[in-house]
């Protein structure tokens, strides 16, 4: 096992938006959450990477590594939560005054100080892999949504995480393009990454998951493998929520 | 239409007028070399330093670093700039501190650009999405990484137009320093109007020189963001 989360909370003044959250993020495998809009999958991803502080509940990671949020969590816990993963974020959030390699290698170059050479070989590597490596020196306006997406994802893969975390990866993409993107992420599978993955792909995620969590109202309803949450959803809302977007 | 005739006539119409022109045309343009020029320029940098320290603090979590940060906005922003101008100048012999004509001036001008160019950077740093933010933390950066890298940059390229303004502005206000025996551009055409009595030659001169200085320097603002910009969508 990866990581084990444990009574996760997390709310918004009054507004309780994570609830008694408990999941096991295992290593090598791919975790998807659905639900419906608000439900909070954003949040617990956003939790993951230290985007968002929680009120409660405990991380426990692998190699040791824990935090107690009940308890006041040091700045360098902090970072170090943050380092494990990358994240890579719905409406890309590329840096629009760098080029492509240039979002890829800042990190690397500027955060982790590796030598500048090395990681301008491995970020052109990690280009190639999204299938980029023509558009190394284009800015992002230069790019299409998917394109830019990809260079999301070898942004986040260049700090060398051990955990991938994808909210809705797809959602802002021309329906033509996300092909492109999920296939992406599906080689990543392949290659046994750890991976966390909000999406509402439900044909994506039946392949590509190891684990279908389905969140409503702040609450994990169901969780299992993809077979048995997406196929034979036992609980009546995930039945609900599937039919709504398999047949809009 | 005919206040443009009456300036051709004074200039043209006796040759003497002329003659005027040229001659007052070089003390003018010493006074905008000598003093016009060189205090637009150091007060607009020492006026952006401030201007970057204080939106830093008005930006900050710290209500002790707010605070004083609002309280000399509000002060500059609700004063009017003559009479900042003789309170550094007239003003502060009267506490035993006399500073001469030209530091008066960059003094007063460089707070007043301080504030007015504070609200322009805070506002330019606000003007850029959270997202960047989250996505310098994501790659590993700290809050003031993320703030050298990736925010100001684009703060920058949004500043550049409303910071040209300001810029423009100084340069005409900087003929206040006339009032406090700078010899600066505007004051050098006031000793020959009071000389001569050719205050509509003179003075219109003066305007020609200043519109002069404001072109050129909008041709730099045109080059600056030229170059600022090769990253956005056109
Ligand atoms: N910074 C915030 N301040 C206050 N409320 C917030 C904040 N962020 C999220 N919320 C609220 O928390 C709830 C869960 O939001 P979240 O973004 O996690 O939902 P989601 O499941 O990702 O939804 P979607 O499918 O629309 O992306 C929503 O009611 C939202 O309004
Ligand atoms: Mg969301």
């Amino acid at each position: 096992m990866y990581l084990s989360i444990k009574g996760l909370s997390k709310s918004f003044g009054e507004l309780e938006v994570l609830k008694d959250i408990e999941v096991n993020v295992e290593k090598g495998k791919v975790l998807t959450i659905m639900g419906p809009s608000g439900s909070g999958k954003t949040t617990l991803l956003r939790c993951l990477n230290a985007l968002e502080e929680p009120s409660g509940g405990v991380f426990t990671f692998e190699d040791g590594f824990s935090l107690d949020f009940d308890k006041k969590v040091s700045k360098q816990d902090w970072l170090r939560l943050r380092r494990k993963s990358g994240m890579v974020f719905q409406s890309y959030n590329l840096f629009p005054h760098k080029t492509a390699l240039e979002n890829v290698t800042e990190g690397p170059i500027i955060v982790q100080k590796r030598e500048k050479k090395q990681v301008q070989e491995m970020a052109e590597r990690l280009l190639a892999k999204v299938g980029l490596r023509d558009k190394m020196h284009l800015y992002p306006h230069q790019l299409s949504g998917g394109q830019q997406q990809r260079v999301g994802i070898a942004r986040a893969l260049a700090i060398e995480p051990e955990l991938m975390l994808f909210d809705e990866p797809t959602s802002a993409l021309d329906p033509e393009l996300i092909g492109e993107v999920l296939g992406v992420i599906k080689e990543l599978a392949n290659e046994g990454w750890t991976m966390v993955i909000v999406t509402h792909e439900v044909q994506f995620a039946e392949q590509v998951s190891d684990e279908v969590l389905f969140m409503d109202g702040g609450y994990i309803i169901e969780q299992g493998p993809p077979k048995q949450v997406l196929k034979e959803p036992k609980e009546k809302r995930t039945q609900q929520f599937l039919q709504r977007i398999l047949n809009p | 239409m005919s206040l443009l005739n009456n300036v051709l006539l004074t200039i043209t119409a006796d040759m003497g007028g002329w003659e005027l022109f040229k001659n007052s045309l070089l003390p003018m343009i010493t006074g905008g070399i000598k003093y016009t020029i060189p205090l637009t320029l150091i007060s607009f940098a020492v006026g952006i330093v401030l201007a970057l320290l204080t939106a830093m603090m008005r930006l900050s979590n710290s209500r002790f670093l707010r605070a004083p940060a609002v309280a000399y906005v509000s002060a500059i922003r609700g004063t009017p700039m003559l009479v900042q101008l003789f309170i550094v100048f007239y003003g502060m012999p009267s506490l035993n501190i006399t500073i001469d004509p030209f530091p008066s001036a960059i003094i007063a001008f460089s707070l007043n650009v301080g504030a007015y160019a504070s609200e322009i950077i805070r506002a330019s740093i606000l003007s850029i999405p959270k997202g960047q933010w989250e996505a310098g933390y994501t790659v590993g950066m700290s809050h003031s990484t993320t703030l050298k890298r990736i925010i100001l940059p684009q703060a920058a390229r949004v500043s550049i137009p409303p910071l040209s303004n300001t810029f423009i502005s100084l340069v005409k206000d900087t003929s206040l320093a006339s009032l406090i025996l700078v010899t600066e551009l505007f004051r050098r055409a006031q000793e020959i109007a009071a000389r001569t009595y050719d205050f509509m030659l003179i003075y219109v001169e003066a305007a020609i020189l200043y519109w002069v200085i404001c072109f050129l320097l909008s041709l730099v603002q045109e080059a600056i963001e030229r170059r600022l910009s090769r990253y956005t969508a056109r």
